[in-house]
Protein backbone atom coordinates (compact mmCIF):
# COMPACT_ATOMS: atom_id res chain seq x y z
CA UNK A 1 0.00 0.00 0.00
CA UNK A 2 2.75 2.08 0.82
CA UNK A 3 5.60 1.40 -1.57
CA UNK A 4 3.63 0.14 -4.55
CA UNK A 5 0.77 2.40 -5.32
CA UNK A 6 1.86 5.63 -7.11
CA UNK A 7 1.89 8.66 -5.30
CA UNK A 8 -1.35 10.96 -6.00
CA UNK A 9 -0.66 13.98 -8.33
CA UNK A 10 -2.36 16.43 -6.44
CA UNK A 11 -3.04 15.09 -2.98
CA UNK A 12 0.24 13.43 -2.03
CA UNK A 13 1.08 10.89 0.47
CA UNK A 14 -1.93 11.66 1.92
CA UNK A 15 -4.19 10.25 -0.48
CA UNK A 16 -2.46 6.63 0.79
CA UNK A 17 -5.62 6.98 4.08
CA UNK A 18 -8.00 6.47 1.13
CA UNK A 19 -7.16 2.89 1.23
CA UNK A 20 -7.72 2.58 4.96
CA UNK A 21 -11.00 4.93 5.01
CA UNK A 22 -12.77 3.73 1.99
CA UNK A 23 -12.71 0.39 3.09
CA UNK A 24 -13.72 0.82 6.54
CA UNK A 25 -16.72 2.67 5.47
CA UNK A 26 -18.03 0.31 2.91
CA UNK A 27 -17.40 -2.87 5.37
CA UNK A 28 -19.15 -1.01 8.19
CA UNK A 29 -22.49 -0.27 5.66
CA UNK A 30 -21.78 -3.95 4.63
CA UNK A 31 -22.00 -5.06 8.79
CA UNK A 32 -24.84 -3.11 8.94
CA UNK A 33 -26.70 -4.80 6.12
CA UNK A 34 -25.23 -8.47 7.80
CA UNK A 35 -26.38 -7.93 11.11
CA UNK A 36 -30.15 -7.27 9.57
CA UNK A 37 -30.23 -10.31 7.50
CA UNK A 38 -28.88 -12.63 10.69
CA UNK A 39 -31.87 -10.63 12.23
CA UNK A 40 -34.05 -11.93 9.61
CA UNK A 41 -32.91 -15.91 10.26
CA UNK A 42 -33.74 -14.77 14.15
CA UNK A 43 -37.09 -13.94 13.18
CA UNK A 44 -37.41 -16.70 10.89
CA UNK A 45 -36.30 -19.39 13.60
CA UNK A 46 -36.58 -17.69 16.87
CA UNK A 47 -33.00 -19.43 17.61
CA UNK A 48 -30.35 -17.27 20.01
CA UNK A 49 -28.13 -17.93 18.41
CA UNK A 50 -28.88 -16.14 15.24
CA UNK A 51 -29.36 -12.88 17.57
CA UNK A 52 -26.10 -13.18 18.68
CA UNK A 53 -24.63 -13.17 15.59
CA UNK A 54 -26.95 -10.09 14.29
CA UNK A 55 -25.66 -8.43 17.62
CA UNK A 56 -21.92 -8.76 16.63
CA UNK A 57 -22.34 -8.04 13.59
CA UNK A 58 -23.72 -4.54 14.20
CA UNK A 59 -21.58 -4.43 17.11
CA UNK A 60 -18.56 -4.74 15.12
CA UNK A 61 -20.02 -2.87 12.00
CA UNK A 62 -20.04 0.43 14.36
CA UNK A 63 -16.50 -0.16 15.68
CA UNK A 64 -15.80 -0.27 12.01
CA UNK A 65 -17.78 2.94 11.03
CA UNK A 66 -16.19 5.11 14.10
CA UNK A 67 -12.81 4.38 12.75
CA UNK A 68 -14.03 5.11 9.11
CA UNK A 69 -15.49 8.34 10.02
CA UNK A 70 -12.25 9.89 12.12
CA UNK A 71 -10.14 8.26 9.20
CA UNK A 72 -12.37 10.04 6.83
CA UNK A 73 -12.70 13.57 8.73
CA UNK A 74 -8.88 13.47 8.97
CA UNK A 75 -9.04 13.12 4.73
CA UNK A 76 -11.45 15.72 4.64
CA UNK A 77 -9.23 18.18 7.24
CA UNK A 78 -5.71 17.00 4.09
CA UNK A 79 -7.43 17.69 1.45
CA UNK A 80 -10.47 20.08 1.60
CA UNK A 81 -9.48 22.06 4.46
CA UNK A 82 -12.46 21.10 7.09
CA UNK A 83 -12.89 18.73 8.97
CA UNK A 84 -16.68 18.63 8.47
CA UNK A 85 -18.07 18.75 4.92
CA UNK A 86 -21.74 18.85 4.64
CA UNK A 87 -22.55 18.66 0.64
CA UNK A 88 -21.03 15.61 0.73
CA UNK A 89 -23.41 12.59 0.35
CA UNK A 90 -21.75 9.64 1.37
CA UNK A 91 -20.39 11.56 4.64
CA UNK A 92 -23.77 12.80 5.72
CA UNK A 93 -25.58 9.89 4.89
CA UNK A 94 -23.04 7.51 6.40
CA UNK A 95 -23.49 9.95 9.34
CA UNK A 96 -26.92 9.50 9.73
CA UNK A 97 -26.72 5.47 9.43
CA UNK A 98 -24.10 5.99 12.39
CA UNK A 99 -26.30 7.97 14.24
CA UNK A 100 -29.29 5.00 14.08
CA UNK A 101 -27.23 2.41 14.88
CA UNK A 102 -25.69 4.27 17.94
CA UNK A 103 -29.17 3.74 19.26
CA UNK A 104 -29.61 -0.47 19.27
CA UNK A 105 -27.36 -0.76 22.03
CA UNK A 106 -28.82 1.85 24.25
CA UNK A 107 -32.26 0.36 22.78
CA UNK A 108 -31.40 -3.54 23.85
CA UNK A 109 -30.08 -1.94 27.39
CA UNK A 110 -33.53 -0.82 28.19
CA UNK A 111 -35.26 -4.31 27.94
CA UNK A 112 -35.07 -6.34 30.24
CA UNK A 113 -36.50 -9.65 29.29
CA UNK A 114 -34.19 -11.69 27.16
CA UNK A 115 -36.61 -13.02 24.78
CA UNK A 116 -38.19 -9.61 24.05
CA UNK A 117 -34.91 -7.74 23.48
CA UNK A 118 -33.66 -10.26 21.00
CA UNK A 119 -37.11 -9.68 19.24
CA UNK A 120 -37.15 -6.21 19.37
CA UNK A 121 -33.59 -5.82 18.68
CA UNK A 122 -34.01 -8.10 15.01
CA UNK A 123 -36.61 -5.82 14.22
CA UNK A 124 -35.03 -3.17 14.67
CA UNK A 125 -31.78 -4.29 12.60
CA UNK A 126 -33.87 -5.57 9.65
CA UNK A 127 -35.39 -2.17 9.35
CA UNK A 128 -32.43 -0.27 9.97
CA UNK A 129 -30.59 -2.38 7.76
CA UNK A 130 -33.09 -1.74 4.49
CA UNK A 131 -32.63 2.04 5.75
CA UNK A 132 -28.73 1.96 4.48
CA UNK A 133 -29.18 1.91 1.06
CA UNK A 134 -32.31 3.85 0.85
CA UNK A 135 -31.13 6.76 2.94
CA UNK A 136 -27.68 6.68 0.85
CA UNK A 137 -30.25 7.18 -2.72
CA UNK A 138 -31.94 9.98 -0.74
CA UNK A 139 -28.74 12.39 0.46
CA UNK A 140 -26.78 11.67 -2.57
CA UNK A 141 -29.90 13.26 -4.57
CA UNK A 142 -29.97 16.14 -2.05
CA UNK A 143 -26.34 17.32 -2.31
CA UNK A 144 -23.87 18.26 -5.09
CA UNK A 145 -20.81 15.86 -5.31
CA UNK A 146 -17.19 16.61 -4.08
CA UNK A 147 -16.35 12.86 -3.11
CA UNK A 148 -13.92 12.11 -6.52
CA UNK A 149 -16.25 9.30 -7.85
CA UNK A 150 -14.02 6.29 -7.69
CA UNK A 151 -16.19 3.64 -7.66
CA UNK A 152 -19.13 4.36 -10.32
CA UNK A 153 -21.72 1.67 -11.42
CA UNK A 154 -19.44 2.00 -14.85
CA UNK A 155 -16.42 0.52 -12.96
CA UNK A 156 -13.95 1.80 -11.13
CA UNK A 157 -12.00 5.31 -12.45
CA UNK A 158 -8.81 4.69 -11.02
CA UNK A 159 -5.36 4.02 -12.35
CA UNK A 160 -4.92 0.02 -12.36
CA UNK A 161 -2.12 0.23 -9.49
CA UNK A 162 -3.99 2.08 -7.27
CA UNK A 163 -7.24 -0.03 -8.28
CA UNK A 164 -5.31 -3.32 -7.66
CA UNK A 165 -4.05 -1.79 -3.55
CA UNK A 166 -7.38 -0.86 -3.23
CA UNK A 167 -8.95 -4.22 -3.92
CA UNK A 168 -6.56 -5.83 -1.95
CA UNK A 169 -6.90 -3.25 1.22
CA UNK A 170 -10.41 -3.82 0.77
CA UNK A 171 -9.79 -7.96 0.92
CA UNK A 172 -7.84 -7.77 3.69
CA UNK A 173 -10.78 -5.16 5.73
CA UNK A 174 -13.22 -7.68 4.79
CA UNK A 175 -11.48 -10.72 6.23
CA UNK A 176 -10.52 -8.38 9.45
CA UNK A 177 -14.18 -7.56 10.05
CA UNK A 178 -15.29 -12.07 9.60
CA UNK A 179 -12.29 -12.61 11.00
CA UNK A 180 -13.11 -10.11 14.30
CA UNK A 181 -16.58 -11.26 13.71
CA UNK A 182 -16.13 -15.02 14.40
CA UNK A 183 -13.40 -14.33 17.14
CA UNK A 184 -16.49 -12.87 19.20
CA UNK A 185 -18.76 -14.80 18.49
CA UNK A 186 -16.43 -17.37 19.84
CA UNK A 187 -15.36 -15.47 23.01
CA UNK A 188 -19.63 -14.70 23.75
CA UNK A 189 -20.35 -18.48 23.17
CA UNK A 190 -17.29 -19.36 25.52
CA UNK A 191 -18.21 -17.09 28.13
CA UNK A 192 -21.98 -17.97 28.45
CA UNK A 193 -20.81 -22.06 28.51
CA UNK A 194 -18.67 -21.23 31.10
CA UNK A 195 -21.39 -19.70 32.70
CA UNK A 196 -23.58 -22.44 32.33
CA UNK A 197 -21.02 -25.02 33.73
CA UNK A 198 -20.37 -22.64 37.05
CA UNK A 199 -24.03 -22.70 37.46
CA UNK A 200 -24.41 -26.19 37.73
CA UNK A 201 -21.17 -26.83 39.50
CA UNK A 202 -21.69 -23.94 41.77
CA UNK A 203 -25.49 -23.48 42.17
CA UNK A 204 -27.18 -20.38 41.35
CA UNK A 205 -25.93 -18.44 44.20
CA UNK A 206 -22.42 -18.38 43.83
CA UNK A 207 -22.57 -17.14 40.18
CA UNK A 208 -22.28 -13.40 39.55
CA UNK A 209 -25.00 -11.84 37.70
CA UNK A 210 -23.18 -10.40 34.52
CA UNK A 211 -22.37 -6.92 34.62
CA UNK A 212 -23.98 -3.83 32.46
CA UNK A 213 -24.00 -5.44 28.77
CA UNK A 214 -26.37 -5.38 25.95
CA UNK A 215 -25.23 -8.55 24.65
CA UNK A 216 -28.31 -11.32 23.79
CA UNK A 217 -27.71 -13.95 27.25
CA UNK B 1 -59.79 -5.31 7.34
CA UNK B 2 -63.13 -4.67 9.77
CA UNK B 3 -60.54 -5.18 12.77
CA UNK B 4 -58.78 -2.32 12.28
CA UNK B 5 -61.69 0.06 11.70
CA UNK B 6 -62.92 -1.02 14.83
CA UNK B 7 -59.61 -0.21 16.85
CA UNK B 8 -59.39 3.07 14.37
CA UNK B 9 -63.09 3.69 15.49
CA UNK B 10 -61.76 3.46 19.15
CA UNK B 11 -58.76 5.55 18.80
CA UNK B 12 -60.63 8.20 17.57
CA UNK B 13 -63.41 8.42 19.82
CA UNK B 14 -61.06 7.94 22.57
CA UNK B 15 -59.49 11.19 21.55
CA UNK B 16 -62.43 13.00 20.95
CA UNK B 17 -63.14 12.39 24.57
CA UNK B 18 -60.21 12.91 26.08
CA UNK B 19 -58.69 15.92 24.08
CA UNK B 20 -55.14 14.26 25.29
CA UNK B 21 -52.66 14.33 21.79
CA UNK B 22 -53.75 16.28 19.31
CA UNK B 23 -54.32 19.84 21.16
CA UNK B 24 -50.50 19.09 22.73
CA UNK B 25 -49.67 18.80 19.28
CA UNK B 26 -51.19 21.93 17.75
CA UNK B 27 -49.86 24.01 21.11
CA UNK B 28 -46.14 22.68 20.60
CA UNK B 29 -46.39 23.69 16.78
CA UNK B 30 -47.50 27.24 17.65
CA UNK B 31 -45.01 27.72 20.43
CA UNK B 32 -42.88 26.29 18.10
CA UNK B 33 -42.87 28.87 15.55
CA UNK B 34 -42.64 31.53 18.32
CA UNK B 35 -39.45 30.43 19.24
CA UNK B 36 -38.36 30.43 15.30
CA UNK B 37 -39.63 33.90 15.37
CA UNK B 38 -37.48 34.91 18.24
CA UNK B 39 -34.41 32.47 17.36
CA UNK B 40 -34.47 33.48 13.94
CA UNK B 41 -35.13 37.02 14.76
CA UNK B 42 -37.38 37.73 11.99
CA UNK B 43 -40.65 38.52 11.08
CA UNK B 44 -41.34 36.77 7.54
CA UNK B 45 -39.69 34.27 6.44
CA UNK B 46 -39.62 32.23 2.64
CA UNK B 47 -37.63 30.11 0.64
CA UNK B 48 -36.43 27.27 2.19
CA UNK B 49 -35.62 28.47 5.59
CA UNK B 50 -39.77 28.60 5.47
CA UNK B 51 -39.63 24.89 4.64
CA UNK B 52 -37.14 23.77 7.36
CA UNK B 53 -39.00 26.07 10.19
CA UNK B 54 -42.57 24.26 9.25
CA UNK B 55 -40.67 20.80 8.24
CA UNK B 56 -38.98 20.83 12.04
CA UNK B 57 -41.88 22.02 13.79
CA UNK B 58 -44.13 19.39 12.37
CA UNK B 59 -41.56 16.70 13.17
CA UNK B 60 -41.79 17.80 17.09
CA UNK B 61 -45.34 17.68 17.16
CA UNK B 62 -45.38 14.50 15.88
CA UNK B 63 -42.94 13.14 17.89
CA UNK B 64 -44.79 14.24 20.93
CA UNK B 65 -47.73 12.14 19.08
CA UNK B 66 -46.11 9.53 18.73
CA UNK B 67 -44.43 8.71 22.19
CA UNK B 68 -48.41 8.53 23.38
CA UNK B 69 -49.46 6.72 20.12
CA UNK B 70 -49.18 3.45 22.78
CA UNK B 71 -49.59 4.60 26.25
CA UNK B 72 -52.90 3.85 26.75
CA UNK B 73 -52.76 0.38 24.81
CA UNK B 74 -49.71 -0.40 27.96
CA UNK B 75 -51.62 1.19 30.65
CA UNK B 76 -55.03 -0.09 30.15
CA UNK B 77 -54.14 -3.69 29.16
CA UNK B 78 -54.99 -3.06 25.44
CA UNK B 79 -52.31 -4.92 24.15
CA UNK B 80 -53.42 -8.42 26.33
CA UNK B 81 -56.85 -7.79 25.09
CA UNK B 82 -55.95 -7.42 21.58
CA UNK B 83 -53.66 -10.35 21.63
CA UNK B 84 -56.35 -12.41 22.99
CA UNK B 85 -58.81 -11.77 20.38
CA UNK B 86 -59.02 -13.97 17.41
CA UNK B 87 -58.06 -11.33 14.76
CA UNK B 88 -54.95 -10.31 12.19
CA UNK B 89 -52.29 -8.68 14.00
CA UNK B 90 -51.06 -6.55 11.33
CA UNK B 91 -55.14 -4.76 12.25
CA UNK B 92 -53.53 -3.12 15.35
CA UNK B 93 -50.06 -1.72 12.58
CA UNK B 94 -53.28 -0.07 10.17
CA UNK B 95 -55.41 0.88 12.76
CA UNK B 96 -52.17 2.89 14.87
CA UNK B 97 -50.97 4.35 11.52
CA UNK B 98 -54.34 5.45 10.15
CA UNK B 99 -55.12 7.22 13.59
CA UNK B 100 -51.51 8.69 13.80
CA UNK B 101 -52.16 9.68 10.05
CA UNK B 102 -55.67 11.49 11.31
CA UNK B 103 -53.66 13.06 14.08
CA UNK B 104 -51.16 14.58 11.98
CA UNK B 105 -54.12 16.06 9.31
CA UNK B 106 -55.65 17.77 12.33
CA UNK B 107 -52.48 19.28 13.30
CA UNK B 108 -51.65 20.60 9.82
CA UNK B 109 -55.11 21.98 9.29
CA UNK B 110 -54.72 24.43 12.28
CA UNK B 111 -50.75 24.72 11.98
CA UNK B 112 -50.59 25.88 8.25
CA UNK B 113 -52.82 28.34 8.28
CA UNK B 114 -50.88 29.96 11.39
CA UNK B 115 -47.49 29.04 9.98
CA UNK B 116 -48.76 31.25 6.97
CA UNK B 117 -50.31 34.05 9.60
CA UNK B 118 -47.55 34.05 12.03
CA UNK B 119 -44.14 33.75 10.05
CA UNK B 120 -44.42 33.32 6.36
CA UNK B 121 -43.90 36.42 3.99
CA UNK B 122 -45.41 35.01 0.73
CA UNK B 123 -48.89 33.96 0.21
CA UNK B 124 -49.58 30.89 0.87
CA UNK B 125 -52.65 30.47 -1.75
CA UNK B 126 -50.84 29.45 -4.59
CA UNK B 127 -48.50 26.94 -2.89
CA UNK B 128 -51.42 25.65 -1.62
CA UNK B 129 -52.02 22.22 -3.73
CA UNK B 130 -48.30 21.31 -3.50
CA UNK B 131 -48.04 21.33 -0.20
CA UNK B 132 -50.96 19.61 0.08
CA UNK B 133 -49.60 16.70 -1.78
CA UNK B 134 -46.12 16.70 -0.15
CA UNK B 135 -47.91 16.80 3.43
CA UNK B 136 -49.75 13.73 2.81
CA UNK B 137 -47.27 11.96 1.57
CA UNK B 138 -45.18 13.01 4.56
CA UNK B 139 -47.83 12.15 7.26
CA UNK B 140 -47.90 8.21 5.70
CA UNK B 141 -44.19 8.07 6.11
CA UNK B 142 -44.86 9.50 9.68
CA UNK B 143 -47.23 7.32 10.47
CA UNK B 144 -46.08 4.31 9.67
CA UNK B 145 -42.62 4.96 11.00
CA UNK B 146 -44.32 6.36 14.36
CA UNK B 147 -46.51 3.47 14.81
CA UNK B 148 -43.57 1.10 14.29
CA UNK B 149 -40.72 3.01 16.52
CA UNK B 150 -43.18 3.35 19.29
CA UNK B 151 -44.19 0.16 19.22
CA UNK B 152 -40.49 -0.97 19.89
CA UNK B 153 -40.35 2.00 22.17
CA UNK B 154 -43.30 1.40 24.85
CA UNK B 155 -42.24 -2.29 25.94
CA UNK B 156 -38.86 -0.29 26.76
CA UNK B 157 -37.78 0.98 30.37
CA UNK B 158 -36.97 4.39 29.20
CA UNK B 159 -39.74 4.62 26.28
CA UNK B 160 -39.88 8.42 26.03
CA UNK B 161 -36.11 8.54 24.87
CA UNK B 162 -35.84 5.32 22.65
CA UNK B 163 -38.70 6.76 20.56
CA UNK B 164 -37.31 9.81 19.07
CA UNK B 165 -33.71 8.83 18.98
CA UNK B 166 -34.39 5.96 17.22
CA UNK B 167 -37.59 7.24 15.27
CA UNK B 168 -35.32 10.71 14.15
CA UNK B 169 -32.55 9.28 12.36
CA UNK B 170 -34.98 6.89 10.42
CA UNK B 171 -36.79 10.07 9.75
CA UNK B 172 -34.59 11.85 8.24
CA UNK B 173 -34.68 10.90 4.72
CA UNK B 174 -38.47 11.92 4.54
CA UNK B 175 -37.40 15.17 6.09
CA UNK B 176 -34.79 16.00 3.67
CA UNK B 177 -37.09 15.04 0.85
CA UNK B 178 -40.42 17.53 2.38
CA UNK B 179 -37.64 20.04 2.94
CA UNK B 180 -36.41 20.20 -0.39
CA UNK B 181 -39.84 20.11 -2.19
CA UNK B 182 -41.73 22.58 0.00
CA UNK B 183 -38.67 25.04 -0.18
CA UNK B 184 -39.30 26.63 -3.88
CA UNK B 185 -43.31 26.69 -3.04
CA UNK B 186 -42.95 28.97 -0.41
CA UNK B 187 -40.00 31.58 -1.75
CA UNK B 188 -41.65 34.94 -2.92
CA UNK B 189 -41.79 33.96 -7.09
CA UNK B 190 -42.27 29.92 -6.15
CA UNK B 191 -43.14 27.28 -8.50
CA UNK B 192 -46.45 26.54 -8.51
CA UNK B 193 -46.03 22.37 -8.11
CA UNK B 194 -43.31 20.55 -6.05
CA UNK B 195 -40.46 18.77 -8.11
CA UNK B 196 -41.50 14.88 -9.38
CA UNK B 197 -38.25 13.91 -7.88
CA UNK B 198 -38.73 15.00 -4.04
CA UNK B 199 -42.63 13.81 -4.75
CA UNK B 200 -40.70 10.20 -5.99
CA UNK B 201 -38.12 9.74 -2.95
CA UNK B 202 -41.29 10.51 -0.50
CA UNK B 203 -43.49 7.78 -2.48
CA UNK B 204 -40.83 5.59 -2.39
CA UNK B 205 -39.78 5.87 0.83
CA UNK B 206 -43.39 5.48 2.15
CA UNK B 207 -43.99 2.69 0.31
CA UNK B 208 -40.85 0.43 1.13
CA UNK B 209 -41.31 1.51 5.00
CA UNK B 210 -44.81 0.49 4.41
CA UNK B 211 -44.04 -2.79 3.15
CA UNK B 212 -41.28 -3.42 5.73
CA UNK B 213 -43.72 -1.98 8.89
CA UNK B 214 -46.42 -4.58 7.61
CA UNK B 215 -43.87 -7.54 7.22
CA UNK B 216 -42.31 -6.92 10.79
CA UNK B 217 -44.97 -5.48 12.92
CA UNK B 218 -46.57 -9.45 14.16
CA UNK B 219 -42.71 -9.70 15.98
CA UNK B 220 -43.56 -6.78 18.25
CA UNK B 221 -46.98 -7.93 19.26
CA UNK B 222 -46.12 -11.42 20.28
CA UNK B 223 -45.76 -12.36 24.40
Amino acid sequence: MFFYAPLDVTQGFVQKIFYIHVPLAIVSLCGFMFGGAMAIGYLRTGDRKWDMRSYVAIHMALIFGIGGLITGSIWAKASWGHWWVWNEPTLVSFLIVLLLFCTYQPMRFSIEDPERQSRYASVFAIVAGAFVPLNYVAVQMATAYVHPRVLTLGGANLPPSMGFVFVVSLLAFVLLYVTLWKYEMASKNARSQVRRLRRTLLGDDLVRPVGRSAAPR
Amino acid sequence: MRTAMVLLGKDLRLEMRTLETVPAMVLLALVTFVIFHFGLDRDAIDGQLAAGVLTVSLLFSAMLGINRLFVSEREQGGFDAFLLAPVDRSAMLVAKSAAMFAFLVVLEVIALPAFALLLLGPPLGPALPGMILILLLVNLGLSVIGTLVSAIAVHTRARDLIGPIIGLPLLIPALIATARAAGPLLSVHGASSPSGRWLLILALYDLVFALLAYAVFDFLLED
